[in-house]
């Protein structure tokens, strides 16, 4: 199948690269750029482990072409942290509140909290519940995740983290 | 740092041993994107593998055209029955004593079974061609109501055994019939039914599941034509046992066989059997000479690799007029699908559905399991549970609901009117086993307290009446469960499989510098074994958690276990693990008494250390004897510090638990609303905190989704139905309930640590919990048992069918 170059940013970086106008964005992202942070979990866009940031928004990679995000910038889980290898205060949070178990759906989870942070800085507990509602865990049973994101927005917010432990 | 001045309670901390709510060292990586599962693997020159699968449920195959498939180029081979045949692969053993088709040849007995295997070098390729495969069929008629299966008439499945009279668990009475299992004392049984006050006598169906995890099955073989050795990397629960039946398959010798299960993306038992996709690779990796990938999507997953349940149990108990159990009798439909290919330890056909007596003293019992086959999917896994412990506890704590009901008693109070006592054990069950140890009393009363049982009772009452009156158009139901679980399989002398003991290991090795590596035959799927194993070794060896390295999954590094499911690796692997310390302890004591120029005798192990006794000021701690060890062992000792334990369980463990659960459905819509739902887990010696009540978290939302939504069905002629996430209920975050979590702690008695096992707890009390809080909000409009699942639509029709919509 003849194939289409396609240029994009991928964690800051410029990409440039040919794809077949089928191949997802998601199978673009783990073979083509070894990015296998992202995760493949149905094939009916429900679980958003495949989630990543695209221009701004949360989307699930599993539904998108790769040549649809021709020019776009893209934030996988890759490129979350900090360049000095700090981590970003969801990482941190996922770990210090047990926000994840098998791991499989953390990255779209954490990228889809990203956004949502960004979306509603200082989310309630039904609004965090509301904004991951596209990604699905079968292990934690989602409790220590929303505390685990909001953990992340209290540190983002410079507020006491014992209380948003608590 | 001073090692004299510090407190005892610094020295403990910094260990973060048992009890210690250690944060997990897996996430390190999986928060980072830095996990390495299966699909994420990438060898040169590997080739990806797919299926063509069959349309219809039951259906003679006439022919199999492949060349079309052939023709696509970047096709390099599709493999059918016929090109297995000589290999003699075509058929494979199941776990369960039965045989399964690899790929189909003459006929297909469910729908999506596959037919052929295309290998290409793209995955996109691999799925072009095999749409381009072509099979003529004649179809049959479908058997898809296990009731219906040995029906004279019915269509005969399974031609390749239809003139065995004898199975691998005994006489078949039906072409379609696998196995009558029965234990207990029939006769006194139905004496006890003849001669009692009161029965009950109830239909309790517990519907076919997925266990669903977020990845799905999936492998890499690579095939070294020059050495002659076969590497298979994959989503394995038990990688050993593959190992073991790969050699036996292949003829591969066993030492040329590498099994590796890296990370694995969650199994709840849908990772423990062996698939045609496993064998596919492989064999699709010898023919080629390349690495061949097969990844299951989400739909072949839920219709094809280890459904769960699906077991129809009629349920009698003999009490009298006071509610004291006096018998039970137990008669299950088990609905196998088209092969048994159930994963239960070999000479366990219906698992240890034997449990079924509960938490109650019933002095007599006897229960028979008939297993049939139908045109679905093969598999009868333990969907988070251990072998068939989820159905019995379903059945048992519904039952005992049922003769509540009848006899006009609160349901907590039947049940402690019931329960085995503290001083009974080790109790020895009407059916068999022999429980360890156990608080119920004192865990359900803890549990009422909890949640205000008796003011929720009040309030149910007035909104009975509010009811009646027409003021709301809710209705509140107050389920209790009181579960006991048998979990930790397994002594050798009752548990193997296809031979092999269910006993597990540890390899413990204690480096110069006092850093350790610890490998064991278990595999963790998310359950945090790398964080929890270290806290053991902690403990007992005053080593800090952090300084030890556990690595799993690798069958050519690891010790060779049986793998993780049925709340196995606590009771068993994490007993080696305490085990093999205690072996490494005891030569460390000599070393310790050698350079503290004392007798052995008179040194005692101190949290990291040993001091002579009574002069705690002349110590020696463990990396001071590590390094001896390597550096200048006392005269006559082997040097190095290391050990090895194969720990074979003497009994299984018996958690327990108390749960809870609150709910108000709208009779108009059938909505149900959980208001709360409180969990007590007694799992014995607690290891940490933290993730045991992630384990709970996750197992009662799982949970959640069977009792309220979930099913795996089939339409008249075979066709799956809701084998996607279109269909198949997985809970967000917006539909799951908030959890309460408690506990108690009785600790098993012959645990080296005490330690019982939790995973499964959850989904093994919270299943009957959920169900019976709607039976309970149902039952003043005179429902005695509604089945599952009791999603939004069927709660609808059970209230208009009560009348409540009048």
């Amino acid at each position: 199948m003849k194939k289409i170059p396609l240029s994009l940013t991928v964690n800051g970086d410029p990409v440039e690269a040919l794809v077949e106008p089928r191949t997802l964005l998601i199978h673009f992202l783990r073979e083509q750029l070894d990015l296998t942070g992202a995760h493949i979990g149905c094939d009916t866009t429900h679980c958003g482990a495949c989630t990543v940031d695209l221009d701004g928004r949360s989307v699930k990679s599993c539904t998108l072409f790769a040549v649809q995000a021709e020019g776009a910038a893209i934030r996988t889980i890759e490129g979350l942290a900090a360049a000095d290898g700090t981590l970003h205060p969801l990482q941190e949070g996922f770990r210090e509140m047990h926000g994840l178990q098998c791991g499989f759906c953390t990255p779209g989870m954490i990228m889809r909290a990203y956004r949502l942070l960004q979306e509603i800085p200082n989310p309630s507990e039904d609004e965090i519940r509301a904004g991951i509602a596209g990604n699905l865990c079968r292990c934690t049973g989602y409790q220590n995740i929303v505390r685990a994101i909001a953990f992340a927005a209290a540190r983002l917010n410079g507020e006491n983290l014992e209380e948003a432990a608590a | 740092m001073n090692e004299m001045s510090e407190t005892r309670e610094v020295r403990e901390a910094r260990l973060q041993g048992l009890g210690c709510k250690r944060k997990r060292v897996e996430d390190v990586r999986f928060t980072q994107g830095k996990g390495k599962y299966v699909d994420d693997l990438k060898l040169p020159g590997m080739l990806y593998g797919d299926f063509h699968r069959s349309p219809y449920g039951h259906a003679r195959i006439k022919r199999i055209d492949t060349s079309k498939a052939k023709a696509v180029p970047g096709v390099l081979a599709v493999l059918t029955a016929e090109d297995l045949k000589p290999l003699k692969l075509d058929w494979m053993p199941t776990l369960a004593g039965d045989v399964q088709a690899v790929l189909a040849g003459d006929k297909v007995l469910f729908q999506n079974q596959e037919i052929a295997f295309i290998v290409a070098t793209e995955r996109y390729i691999a799925a072009d061609a095999a749409d381009l495969v072509e099979v003529e069929y004649e179809a049959l008629p479908a058997l898809v109501d296990p009731f219906k299966a040995m029906a004279e008439d019915a269509p005969i499945l399974r031609e390749d055994i239809k003139d065995k009279t004898t199975g691998a668990h005994g006489e078949r009475k039906h072409p379609n019939h696998i196995f009558t299992w029965e234990i207990g004392d029939r006769e006194a049984t139905d004496l006890a039914f003849r001669e009692a006050e009161v029965t009950i006598k109830e239909l309790i169906s517990y519907q076919r599941v997925h266990p669903c995890p977020l990845e799905t099955c999936q492998s890499v073989a690579s095939f070294d034509k020059i050495k002659g050795e076969l590497t298979v990397w994959g989503t394995f629960q038990a990688p050993h046992v593959v190992r073991t039946v790969a050699a036996i398959l292949s003829g591969i010798p066993e030492h040329k066989i590498h099994v590796i299960a890296p990370d694995i993306g969650g199994g709840f038992g849908n990772k423990v059997g062996v698939y045609p996709g496993y064998v596919c690779a492989i064999v699709a990796s010898i023919v080629t000479g390349r690495p061949v990938k097969w990844v299951e999507d989400r739909i072949e997953n839920l219709s094809t690799t280890a459904f769960a349940r699906d077991y129809h149990m009629t349920a009698e108990i003999a009490a009298t007029r006071e509610g004291r159990v006096k018998a039970l009798r137990v008669h299950v439909l088990a609905d196998h699908g088209a092969f048994d290919a159930c994963a239960d330890p070999s000479k366990w056909p219906a698992g240890f559905f034997n449990i079924v007596t509960g938490s109650y003293d019933f002095p007599i019992a006897h229960v028979a399991v008939d297993g049939v086959y139908t045109n679905k999917a093969p598999g009868g896994v333990a969907y988070r549970c251990s072998f068939r412990v989820t159905e019995a506890a379903y059945c048992i704590e519904r039952a005992m609901d049922i003769l509540a009901h009848k006899l006009g008693i609160d349901p907590a109070e039947i049940r402690m009117r019931n329960f085995i006592r503290r001083e009974q054990f080790p109790y020895h069950s009407a059916l068999g086993w022999e429980y360890d140890s156990g608080d119920y009393h004192t865990a359900l009363q803890k549990a009422l307290d909890a949640v205000g049982y008796s003011a929720l009772r009040a309030e149910q009452t007035a909104r009975r009446e509010a009811f009646r009156r027409g003021e709301t158009r809710e209705i509140m139901g107050i389920g209790i469960a009181f579960f006991t679980e048998i979990v930790g399989a397994g002594p050798a002398k009752n548990c193997d499989i296809l031979g092999i003991a269910m006993f597990d290991s540890a390899e413990i090795r204690i480096h110069p510098t006092g850093a350790v590596i610890a490998r064991m035959g278990t595999k963790s799927q998310g359950q945090g074994h790398e964080t929890t194993y270290a806290q053991i070794i902690a403990s007992e060896l005053g080593i800090p958690a952090d300084d030890v390295m556990i690595e799993e999954g690798n069958t050519d590094t690891a010790p060779y276990g049986l793998g993780t499911y049925g709340s196995r690796s606590t009771p068993t692997a994490g007993a080696a693990t305490a085990m093999a310390c205690r072996k490494i302890k005891a030569k460390a004591q000599m070393i310790a008494a050698h350079l503290l120029e004392v007798h052995h005798d008179d040194v005692e192990f101190d949290i990291d250390r040993f001091r002579v006794k009574g002069m705690p000021e002349r110590f020696k701690t463990m990396k001071d004897i590590a390094w001896t060890a390597y550096s200048a062992p006392p005269p006559g000792l082997e040097p190095g510090l290391e050990a090895v334990n194969y720990y074979d369980p003497p009994n299984m463990t018996y958690p327990f638990g108390a749960y809870i659960c609150v709910m108000d459905i709208d009779v108009d819509t059938g909505v149900a609303k959980i208001r709360r739902f409180y969990a007590l887990d007694d799992c014995g010696t607690r290891i940490n905190p933290m993730i045991i009540e992630g384990q709970v978290h996750g197992g009662l939302t799982e949970a959640f989704a069977i009792a309220m939504g979930q099913e795996i069905a089939y339409d008249e002629i075979g066709n799956v139905k809701g084998a996607s996430f279109l269909d198949f209920f997985l809970p967000t975050a917006v539909e799951t309930p908030k959890w309460e979590t408690d506990f108690t702690v009785t600790p098993s008695p012959h645990h080296p640590i005490g330690a019982k096992g939790v995973g499964e707890s959850p989904n093994v009390g919270g299943v009957p919990a959920f169900s019976n809080a709607v039976n309970d909000a149902f039952a003043f409009l005179g429902a005695t048992h509604i089945q599952m699942p009791h999603d939004a639509w069927r709660l609808w029709q059970a209230a208009e069918a009560l009348g409540a919509q009048g």
